[in-house]
Order: structure tokens, then sequence, then C-alpha cells
């Protein structure tokens, strides 16, 4: 079965400024990584943006992963919907190729709360590889755990540079108190990120113990 | 940020800056007509796809559509601990 994991980010930007930095993530100092990026796909369907682009990543694994996982670089299928009646873009990759070695599942939901965004991250890894898919599928969350923070202070970075009076303006907190649907929007993916969190740990715990 | 094929990096950078303008400038605001990239895409897709073919991308798996359908991924149940 699939390892599950789940976080909530809060970007200080609005929900379009969130939405038309999407596009430019690619490069950021965090990426260096990301090798090329295509769209290869793109239309408009009752008022929503349809996308899909096809994305070069290397292929970070452990000594002990490369007998299974050599390729050096690997291709991944990113789609995405951009909703702008409902402020809310979601993104959905999936790897291209080697899903039986270990698939990475990504879905992420950007939602315009207040003058702010919010992202809910879900991930699911799997892995098929008869003796090792325990091992693997801990690797792999442990790596996504990692790269998460990694895309998020990419993403921040490019949108700071894109828009930068916002990210003067919007030092704090003091917005996100005075907006009380904010607040407790906030509450709601604090308490789901800290279950998340829980249930990860508990994931990881596991399955050292049984690896 | 590079495209997949060498070739295609130049092209796809003119399509990209159109298409950013015209998402900020008008389908954020409500202008839905796209036509005005298309010319720009169907350059960079052809080249792109001649790239893709070069690289035995397996067309079928790309073509594949998830998001939105009832092959997305779910959520496990809150109360799955393990």
């Amino acid at each position: 079965m699939a390892r599950y994991f789940e976080n909530t980010t809060v970007f200080n930007f609005s929900w379009e400024q969130v939405a038309c930095g999407y596009w430019k993530r690619y490069p950021n100092p965090e990426s260096a990584h990301v090798l090329s990026e295509d769209t290869y796909k793109r239309q408009i369907r009752d008022g929503c943006l349809y996308t899909k682009r096809l994305l070069t990543k290397t292929n970070r694994v452990p000594k002990w992963g490369e007998k299974f996982f050599n390729a050096k670089s690997i291709k991944i299928v990113e789609e995405s919907i951009v909703d702008p009646k409902n402020k809310l873009l979601v993104t959905y990759t999936r790897n291209l190729g080697y899903t039986k070695v270990m698939s990475v599942v990504e879905r992420v939901e950007y939602r315009g709360v207040a003058s702010q965004t919010v992202a809910l991250r879900s991930a699911w890894i799997d892995s098929q590889v008869f003796g090792f898919s325990r091992a693997i599928r801990a690797f792999g969350l442990e790596r996504f755990r990692k790269n998460c923070t990694q895309m998020v202070n990419g993403f921040n970075y490019v949108l700071h540079n894109m828009f930068p009076k916002q990210s003067l303006s919007a030092g704090g907190n003091a917005n996100v108190a005075s907006s009380a649907a904010m607040s407790h929007a906030l509450k709601e993916m604090r308490d789901a990120a800290l279950t998340a969190t829980d249930r990860a740990k508990a994931n990881v715990y596991a399955s050292v113990q049984r690896s | 940020m590079n495209s997949i094929g060498e070739e295609c990096t130049e092209l796809k950078k003119q399509y990209d800056d159109c298409f950013n303008n015209w998402f900020t400038e008008k389908f954020l605001k409500g202008n839905h007509d796209d036509s005005v990239c298309a010319e720009k895409f169907k350059v960079y897709q052809e080249c792109v796809k001649r790239a893709m073919r070069q690289q035995n991308i397996d067309f079928k798996e790309v073509d594949k559509d998830v998001l939105g359908t009832e092959k997305e991924m779910k959520a496990p149940p809150q109360d799955a601990s393990s």
C-alpha cells in the first residue's frame, strides 16, 4: 500500500499572484535538479485552464537504490487546472516510467483565502519491488519531505522577486489576525497538518522497524 | 528554463512570454480568448513533440489524463495511522 503524506503551506501572496508565479517557478536557486520544462497540452474548458507539462528532473538516489533505479534523470507529467472563478489552482504530478520501482504522485491545491494563498499538498509514494518495496517507500517518503521545503522556498523566492512590494507590506500576521475567515482556515489547516505529520512519522517509524 | 529539446528552448521562451502575459492580463481578468499565442504554441509544440519522439518518450503514458478523473489518488481515511 502506498505511503501517504500531506502538509499545508501559507504563501503571503494573493491567489492571482501565486497563479501567475506558478508558471515562472523555474529556474530558482532551489531548482538545480529541474533540467527541463515544456508545455505539452493546453486548453480552456468551462472557464478553466487545463495544462499538461512535461518536466525532466535529476534522479537522486542513495547508493543502495542504484541497483533498482539507475536512471540519471526522470520524466514527470504535471497536469493542472486553474479555476479563476473559485480562486483555485490544482496541480497533479506523476513520474513517467519506473513506476513499479517507485511511483510518486503529488497533488497540490492552491486556494485563495483573504489576501493569502493556502497550499494543501498530498503525496502518495509506492513501490512494487519484491522484498524492497517497504525500504523504497520509506526512502521515497523521506526524500519527498525534504524536497517539500525546497519547493516552497524556491517558489517563495520567485514570488518575492515578482512582487517585491507585496512581500514587504505583507510583513505579518497582523493581516491574518484581522481576518476571521483566515484564522479559522489556518486553524483547520494546522490541525490537519498536525494529524498528517503524526501519521507520516508513524509511517516512517513503522517502516524502519519492519525493514 | 530549458526545453527537453535544446533546439526548442528559444521557441519555448517566445511562447512562455506570450502565455504569461496573456494569463496575467487576459485570462485572470475574465477574457478567455486564447488565440493570441496559438501560432507560437503550434510551432513550439511541433518542436517539442519531435524532441520527445527522439527521446523515445511514451506518448500514450503522457496523454493519459488523471487530474479531474476517477483515477486520481485519494487521501486515506483520517483514522488510518499505519
